[in-house]
């Protein structure tokens, strides 16, 4: 069975170089604990129920064998996959470093409690910011460097690759590679505060061309408005949405909040927290905190004619 | 101790007179009093073992509420806040204050029962040690009442506990609540150090010691070694938050991974110090039941200092991912492989002991045998974690906390229950009941493992750890709901043990000295013991005492009725540290207010750092030195000063 964010599967790169050594020592741990179960049932089986209250000088005292044997013969045996597991965890270590060549470096910044992602690339005019939501090339490793900006977080997408911190005043490097297209979860893994639960991310890996044709899209910015509704909604946008968030071609260009320039195109909002729908995009937009108590984001009192013209105009912004 | 004075003691068989003198020498009266005042080492255990029981209590009810908030997907039952203080809560009550005390308090009553001794080497510390604990405690549960509760996990991770991202008190209530907690566990530590050296009855060399002393002694090794890297990283964070500094403040050039390695440095080797203790009250309560000497006690006892000492080189598997080099790692990751053989040796030991013995079935012959399985599932999901790939997609998901209870239920709770039946004749007098004690066992076994053994599989689909929900459709809805049932069944369980400790209280059969008919030297005295344990010290010629005469393995015979009177006031004896020849005569210090005084005064201090009331803080510091200098006057009756010559 697989779900999505199991790790008893992978589906390349790093996470794919871990799995055989995570079934290997999970099966010596189920043995060794049916081992170890079945000869502690055996010893407990000559034990003797007596009647209360209790004569235990009845019973002799004597020592018996000296036992001695079991401790030796038991650690000859438990020394076989200790030593495997040893050696095999340092070639793994080895095989699951960032690889030297990657197709694309990506700057990841988790903040309290979303995922801020910049594609990198030595022209400064093909570089753009998204959030939540990372696309790679199927096959490629992509190098994935993750930047502390408030508290520790760490990024995982267990189907891809292990977890790595991202801690502020250094850089961790970690790496993804997909072998097919898909969406693979991921989420936060270390205690972020309130909110922790709710800081999901996703990566989709998708075909070469489909790839350059995103990443193509995501170069642009929003679309000029095309009729007056569109309009009232993008002018809401950027005196309302603009304080925190950003979209690429307006005035809205705040840098402390997710990039909304391509919001359209991401399937969750609030870091997994909703799906990307309009009546949702609606209700998280009034009411942020009933879905995500703790979000920064404070809730927007808007009129009903004005939150239809932000959700219709968003809903542009693909 | 000074003293320049050479006597001969007179060496005999307790008389009425004898004892009736010891009696009145050692007696703490009755009273308000004699409660603030006593140094009675069986007292102050038993009071440990309470107040580590309530918090145990107190603890098992906030993982029940967490469990009720997770039984299913997208509940809402806690508030993320809620949810978030709980479950730091819970990890710092659990670990601070139930799992450790709890093993202090069976180590202050039964050393110097299990050494011959009638004290432990520092009286007068062992209150104050106690005092400190529960003003720690009370000090960490007056946060969480006002509101002002750990926040952070017990792990407390920088920049998030800094006062950037935590204005509240929560943290101040952690850091000065441990800083203070920590000079009770290493005033503790020293004591047992000393007590186990020094202490023992003549005879008893170090190759006599019962395994519970090898386990308390190595775990007090430890504390006094890391507890200060822990009371420190606390103390920097208070003044980080408090009075500006950056320690761990990047903006400034400090580190978060500081605190990690401070933290964990401490944090690992106290995980051993919270198993090493109960690990010997295994190894020295499942042989009696088994009716034969522990299989293996030399290389048992090794194994024990060899846990810690590995132990100390184990602590960064906490931090695989936080992008230390992978060189570096694969130190730690093999020893943290490495560390699972002395733990196969206890393992192995008791299996054999079992295998080669007459096993007799008793509630607490169930609590250390069936703990034997519950170490090994506990031991081989910590051998996963160790492996450092392995451990990238293993930590901080459920498997993790599946792996810690597995270790401390499995290795603290169920050893401390197996270990209340069996001593609880000789520290009341009466027997537990053994059919509410088969109700209450196979209650907590069966619980335990339906709450925790599915919670492997809950890790394994990747849910991750503190999170207040989930949502649906993540594979993890039914083993939530599992993890749930198990939880309150084990909660039932407890509630019986309590049930029956009230019950056997009062109606359990009367025990005698020896019900269990056990070898060590604490069963040779009347349950409860007298004030003064032993009316003549014994001297001991085998690890058996008690057991010599049908074992017949040794040449030399142990004198438990004939021994050192010792009978001019508080006087016990000194012995050489490995070989146990006796070397003092010990004045014991009499009933004091000293260390409630000091206590009240150090925990009045730390009330007003957390206030910021420097000049009340002085003036406690001032009470507390004055307390101190009452503490330690110099006293004629002690030797401690030179007497008039006339």
């Amino acid at each position: 069975m697989t779900t999505p964010l199991s790790y008893l599967s992978a589906s390349g790169g790093q996470a794919r170089t871990i799995l055989p050594l995570t079934w290997f020592t999970l099966g010596v741990s189920i043995f060794v604990c049916v081992a170890i179960g079945v000869c502690l049932w055996l010893a407990l089986r000559r034990a003797r129920q007596r009647p209360w209250p209790l004569d235990m000088r009845s019973v002799p005292v004597e020592r018996g064998g000296s036992g001695l044997r079991w401790i030796g013969i038991g650690l000859a045996l438990s020394a076989v996959p200790l030593l495997v597991t040893l050696v095999w965890t340092m070639v793994a270590l080895a095989g699951a470093q960032t690889p030297n060549q990657t197709a694309m470096t990506l700057d990841v910044t988790p903040h309290q409690w979303w995922w801020e992602v910049r594609y990198d690339s030595p022209r400064p005019n093909e570089t753009f910011s998204t959030a939540n939501e990372i696309h790679i090339p199927v096959g490629e490793a992509v190098r994935v460097r993750l930047h502390g900006a408030d508290v520790i977080h760490s990024f995982w997408i267990p189907q891809l690759s292990g977890k790595t911190d991202a801690i502020p005043g250094q850089t961790n490097v970690t790496w993804l590679q997909a072998q097919q297209s898909g969406r693979y979860e991921g989420q936060c893994t270390e205690y972020c505060g309130m909110q922790h639960a709710h800081m999901a991310l996703e990566v989709v890996a998708e075909s070469p061309d489909a790839f350059a044709a995103w990443r193509a899209n995501q170069l642009q910015p929003a679309q000029p408005p095309a009729t007056a509704t569109l309009q009232s909604g993008k002018e809401v946008v950027e005196y309302r949405c603009g304080l925190c968030h950003k979209v690429r071609g307006t005035r809205a260009a705040a840098v402390s909040a997710p990039d909304l320039t391509h919001v359209g195109s991401r399937r969750w909002l609030a870091a997994g927290t909703v799906p990307n729908d309009p009546g949702h995009l609606a209700a998280w937009i009034l009411a942020p905190q009933s879905f995500k108590p703790g979000t920064l984001m404070p809730p927007q009192q808007l009129q009903g004619q004005q939150l239809a013209d932000v959700v219709a105009y968003m809903a542009t912004l693909r | 101790m000074i003293s320049t004075d050479t006597r001969i003691p007179e060496i005999g068989v307790a008389t009425p007179a004898h004892r009736e003198r010891l009696h009145k020498a050692w007696e703490t009266p009755a009273g308000l009093l004699g409660f603030l005042t006593t140094v009675d080492h069986k007292k102050i255990g038993i009071r440990y073992i309470v107040t580590a029981f309530a918090f145990l209590m107190i603890g098992g009810i906030e993982s029940l509420l967490m469990r009720l908030q997770l039984a299913g997907p997208d509940l809402t039952l806690l508030t993320p806040a809620q949810y978030n203080v709980l479950f730091s809560t819970h990890g710092v009550t659990m670990i601070f204050l139930y799992a450790s005390p709890i093993l202090s308090g069976f180590s202050n009553y039964l050393f110097p029962l299990l050494l011959g001794s009638r004290d432990m080497a520092f009286p007068r510390l062992n209150a104050l040690s106690y005092w400190i604990y529960l003003a720690a405690g009370i000090f960490l549960y007056t946060g969480f009442l006002t509101g002002n509760g750990p926040n952070d996990g017990w792990f407390n991770y920088v920049p998030f506990a800094e006062r950037e991202y935590n204005p509240g008190l929560n943290q101040d209530f952690y850091s000065l609540g441990m800083v203070l907690l920590g000079i009770s566990t290493t005033v503790g530590a020293a004591n047992f150090i000393v007590t186990t050296f020094r202490m023992r009855a003549p005879g008893m060399s170090i190759n006599r010691l019962p395994i519970l002393t090898w386990g308390t002694l190595t775990a007090s090794a430890a504390n006094l070694v890391v507890v200060p890297a822990v009371s420190l990283a606390f103390f920097l964070l208070w003044l980080d938050r408090q009075y500006g500094t950056h320690f761990f403040d990047t903006h400034c050039g400090g580190q978060p991974l500081l605190w990690q390695h401070l933290f964990w440095l401490f944090g690992h080797p106290w995980v051993y110090a919270i198993v090493l203790p109960a690990m010997g009250m295994v190894s020295d309560g499942l042989p009696v039941f088994c009716r034969r000497p522990l299989v293996g006690y030399t290389i048992v006892a090794l194994a024990t200092v060899a846990t810690m000492i590995l132990g100390f080189g184990v602590w960064v598997h906490h931090m695989f991912a936080t992008g230390l080099p992978g060189l570096g790692m694969s130190f730690f990751s093999a020893a943290s492989i490495v560390i699972t053989v002395p733990s196969a040796v206890a393992i192995f030991a008791w299996l054999a002991t079992i295998w080669n013995g007459r096993p007799v079935v008793t509630t607490a012959f169930l609590y250390f045998s069936s703990m034997i399985l519950m170490f090994v599932i506990g031991g081989v999901t910590g051998f996963m974690t160790a492996s450092v790939p392995v451990d990238w997609q293993l930590t901080d998901t459920y498997f993790v906390v599946a792996h810690l209870h597995y270790v401390l239920i499995g290795i603290n709770v169920l050893p401390v229950l197996g270990a209340t039946y069996f001593w609880f004749p000789k520290m009341t007098g009466r027997m537990m009941d053994e059919r509410l004690g088969r109700w209450n066992f196979w209650l907590v076994f069966i619980g335990l493992n339906v709450a925790f053994l599915p919670m492997h599989l809950t890790g394994l689909y990747g849910m991750p750890r503190r999170v207040y929900t989930y949502r649906e459709g993540m594979g993890w809805d039914t083993l939530n709901l599992i993890t749930t049932i198990g939880g309150f069944i084990l909660a039932a369980g407890m509630l019986l043990f309590l049930v029956n400790v009230v019950r056997s209280l009062r109606r359990g059969l009367p025990a005698g000295p020896n019900p269990w008919d056990a070898a060590t030297l604490e069963w040779s005295v009347p349950s409860p013991p007298p004030p003064y344990n032993f009316a003549v010290i014994p001297t001991v010629a085998s690890r058996h005492p008690l057991w010599e005469d049908r074992l017949q393995e040794e040449h030399a015979k142990s004198s438990l009725e004939r021994g050192l009177l010792l009978g001019r006031g508080r006087e016990v004896v000194a012995t050489t540290p490995l070989d146990g020849e006796p070397d003092l005569i010990l004045e014991m210090p009499e009933d004091t207010i000293a260390p409630f005084l000091l206590a009240v005064a150090l925990t009045l201090c730390f009330v007003a750092l957390l206030l910021k009331l420097l000049v009340l803080a002085a003036v406690a510091g001032a009470g507390a030195a004055f307390a101190l200098l009452f503490w330690l006057w110099p006293r004629r009756r002690l030797g401690e000063r030179e007497p008039v010559h006339d």
